[in-house]
């Protein structure tokens, strides 16, 4: 149990931290700083632009996925490297959110599952921001139950060709690749009939569309497939093994979102320092406010000790488990709980949304507005709480309707309609 | 940086487990409880003849002199079966004091006697209802001789001697060592919400005290080893945390109800899911204090507080969740679900109450903040 670098770790951490302090763009500092986990305040630079920036001038001097094997792009750091390289990136973590998918999710998954000379094609431009890539799952009848999803591929000459629709896909507009699940046997079990592709965007037939959501953003868009080609090379596993690839990218969803836990606490805190609640008193002084908080802190720290002890397991070579679900069920909640709580404090004011007008430029109506979405995207609260409660506890999976029942019978809304 | 016990501290862990498991089965804290005597005097006898509390003691004094890491190792295991052992008076505190605080006569003295199991030594701070506070120990000591009432006392039936905290003539605070079978002593058992954790209320009228150390120790000393202490306590709640979680997931894989375990149910499911999540982030804050009590750190204070609200919420949640798990089963007396509330209940509130902790949690956060 060390929580101090040893000598070789701190020359280690001096390193990264001179190499940051000589390129990382301070110039972004306050802009950054005033920025919501997961929504880029950038407004003297195009977001897209500053973030490709950080990501290739990273990737050149191998800090951009250092976990990586060298030959895809890494920098070839181990664990611990890796940590104490992300607590000194900072505050410029929050330019990595365009390459957060790519890097988690659909990265690893191609490490796994494609070719050796795909790999090397694919995964140092992914590495160094040049091409970005989205994560093609969630369909509109397929949420938690990921399984169910109906777009189809049917094999056609060296081709498969696709048509269907996906939704709540992250970056779709920005991204090069997309990582597909499709159906391609729909007369057997919903878990057998699956198939994995890598698709480049700009295929024809492919059409982008984006969602306006309720906190009156578009971070997510639906996206649509009409006879969309795309060569069997491209395919991961075997026709029918594409569950097992998708869980590949799901367990590194979990390892990554655990591995981000800025809860935003300590700008939870700061605002509670500032807030004046009467002459000469803060909301920090108020015992109410500091017991609310003292609970906040336990998850706050708990999370990123959680994410240290996880990555001690890696470092003496474990996969990421199920324990992982914790990093997200938690901070979800408790980015949500916060916002509510600062706007609480903030009196009848606390519903100015105009950033104008709000404090803090409205940053917590802003995560208040987001935070439902932390609570589904990447595995819903309800879809964790059952992988803790059956795959680390050991409990009974849910009673399934649909089991052993070829996918094209299982009973559907429209099907219980007709009777 | 290695967030992990080490392999010679998991293999501690395993015989220590062990060992707890032989000797100290449920019957034996219900024993306890029934036979109102406050703790196991065989389980303390055989914890001493083990050496297993005395590892944070130097070997001069008797100890193992292996450090914090390891106590808190054991301190898990004794929280796992509810020890009814002196931990938090006699190891976590009382042993504090002495090689904090106290004469080299006093440390040669008790704190050999203590790592052996040979004596137990309680601290005697609090004076009746409210959070303990400096301002509030009305306890004299004039001439040398002690009069005044502490209440609770932890241990204080099956303690030897004890710390007290008293004003002297010019009212300054102090700590005094005082035998508790001489004359001017007198003790009874009070019912508490743990009787597998026995406390008393002792009245002193004109015991003999010795100052502790130079007895120039003010209120701060308290603060400083409640820092410590709570970093093994904590221990003791997330071991008895994680126990009271297999006792719930064990109850609902085996009681069926329409037609079905229980445990297949998903109001089931997602309350056991929250409580290994409350558990985990408790464990998680636990090794950090862990380190930073046995590193010595500047953090400690911090990490101290983290610990202790994070480890009583999780064994407060996980111990009233089982309860509810079992269902009717789980309020009988025979069922052994109350145990866990109530030592989750006397692990929050001995070394001051959560708000007390919470509060102490937020100023640190300054602090670092700043």
């Amino acid at each position: 149990m060390n929580f101090d670098d040893t000598p070789e770790e701190a020359v280690f951490r001096a390193k990264a931290r001179q190499w940051i302090a000589d390129n990382a763009p301070h110039e972004l500092d306050a802009e950054l700083r005033a920025s919501t986990e997961g929504k880029l305040r950038l407004t003297s630079v195009d977001p897209l632009v500053a973030a490709r920036d950080w990501q290739r001038r990273k990737s050149e001097a191998g800090w951009a996925t250092p976990h990586w094997p060298v030959e895809y792009g890494g920098g070839g750091l181990n664990s611990i490297q890796r940590v104490i390289w992300s607590e000194e990136e900072g505050l410029y973590a929050k330019l990595s959110q365009h390459f957060l998918i790519g890097v988690g999710m659909c990265g690893p998954t191609m490490m796994a599952w494609a070719s050796e000379g795909q790999k090397r094609e694919r995964l140092p431009k992914l590495s160094s921001g040049e091409e970005i890539w989205c994560q093609l799952f969630s369909e509109p009848a397929a949420g938690s139950d990921l399984a169910g999803i109906r777009t189809r591929a049917v094999r056609d000459g060296d081709d498969w060709v696709i048509n269907g629709q996906k939704i709540w896909t992250s970056y779709a507009r920005e991204a090069r690749w997309g990582l597909l699940i499709t159906r391609t046997d729909p007369t057997v079990a919903k878990h057998s009939g699956l198939t994995m592709f890598f698709l480049d965007m700009r295929s024809p037939g492919v059409e982008v569309r984006p969602i306006r959501q309720m906190n009156n953003e578009a971070s997510f868009n639906e996206v649509f497939f009409t006879d969309v080609r795309i060569p069997d090379a491209q395919r991961l596993g075997a026709p029918g093994q594409g569950w097992e690839v998708a869980l590949t990218t799901l367990m590194n969803e979990r390892a990554t979102l655990a591995g981000r836990v800025d809860t935003g606490f300590d700008e939870l805190l700061d605002f509670c320092e500032r807030l004046e609640t009467g002459s000469n008193r803060r909301a920090i002084d108020d015992a109410r406010v500091r017991s609310r908080l003292a609970q906040f802190a336990i998850r706050d720290s708990g999370l990123r000790f959680t994410a240290f002890r996880s990555i001690s397991a890696l470092s003496r070579g474990a996969q990421p488990g199920p324990e992982n679900s914790i990093g997200k069920l938690v901070s979800a909640v408790v980015e949500q709980d916060m916002a509510q709580f600062a706007l609480d404090l903030e009196g009848e004011a606390g519903l100015l949304a105009d950033p104008a007008l709000a404090s803090d430029r409205g940053r917590f109506q802003s995560i208040l507005l987001r935070s439902p979405s932390m609570r589904i995207a990447g595995g819903s609260d309800e879809i964790l709480r059952n992988i803790i409660a059956e795959r680390v506890l050991g409990l009974p999976a849910d009673i399934r309707a649909d089991k052993d029942v070829a996918f094209e019978d299982i009973p559907t809304a429209a099907t219980a309609q007709r009777g | 940086m290695q967030f992990e016990f080490s392999d010679e501290q998991q293999e501690l862990r395993d015989s220590v487990r062990r060992f707890f498991e032989r000797e100290c089965p449920v019957t034996a804290v219900r024993a306890v409880i029934d036979a109102g005597t406050g703790y196991d005097p065989a389980l303390w006898r055989k914890v001493g003849d083990g050496a297993f509390l005395a590892t944070a003691i130097p070997e001069e004094y008797g100890g193992i002199g292996a450090g914090y890491l390891e106590l808190c190792v054991v301190a898990e295991e004794c929280g796992r079966v509810l020890a009814p052992l002196p931990t938090l008076s006699a190891i976590y505190q009382v042993a504090e004091y002495l090689m904090i605080a106290g004469s080299e006569a006093q440390k040669r003295r008790w704190l050999p006697r203590i790592a052996a199991a040979e004596a137990i030594g309680a601290l005697a701070l609090n004076e009746g209802v409210g959070e303990m506070r400096a301002d509030r120990v009305a306890a004299r000591v004039s001439g040398g001789r002690l009069i005044g009432e502490k209440l609770p006392v932890a241990d204080g039936m099956a303690a030897d001697f004890a710390i007290v905290a008293a004003r002297d003539e010019a009212e300054t605070l102090g700590f005094y060592l005082v035998e508790l079978d001489a004359p001017g002593v007198a003790r009874e058992a009070v019912e508490t919400l743990d009787p597998s954790r026995g406390h008393a209320r002792i009245v002193f009228s004109g015991a003999e005290a010795e100052p502790l150390g130079k007895g120039d120790r003010g209120w701060t000393l308290v603060e400083e080893i409640r820092d410590r202490a709570a970093v093994p306590a904590a221990f003791e709640q997330v071991g008895g945390a994680d126990r009271a979680l297999a006792d719930a997931r064990d109850y609902a894989l085996g009681r069926y109800a329409f037609g079905r375990p229980i445990a297949s149910f998903q109001a089931i499911k997602h309350m056991l899911a929250d409580v290994y999540v409350a558990n985990e982030l408790a464990r998680s804050n636990a090794y950090y204090g862990a380190w930073a009590l046995s590193a010595g750190s500047d953090k400690l204070s911090l990490a101290a507080a983290s610990a202790r609200v994070a480890a009583t919420a999780a064994f407060q949640r996980a111990s009233a969740s089982n309860i509810q798990v079992h269902g009717g089963m789980g309020f009988t007396w025979e069922y052994d679900c109350h145990l866990y509330y109530r030592r989750s209940a006397y692990l929050a509130l001995a070394l001051g109450g959560p708000s007390l902790w919470e509060d102490r949690l937020i100023e640190f956060r300054r602090a670092a903040a700043a």
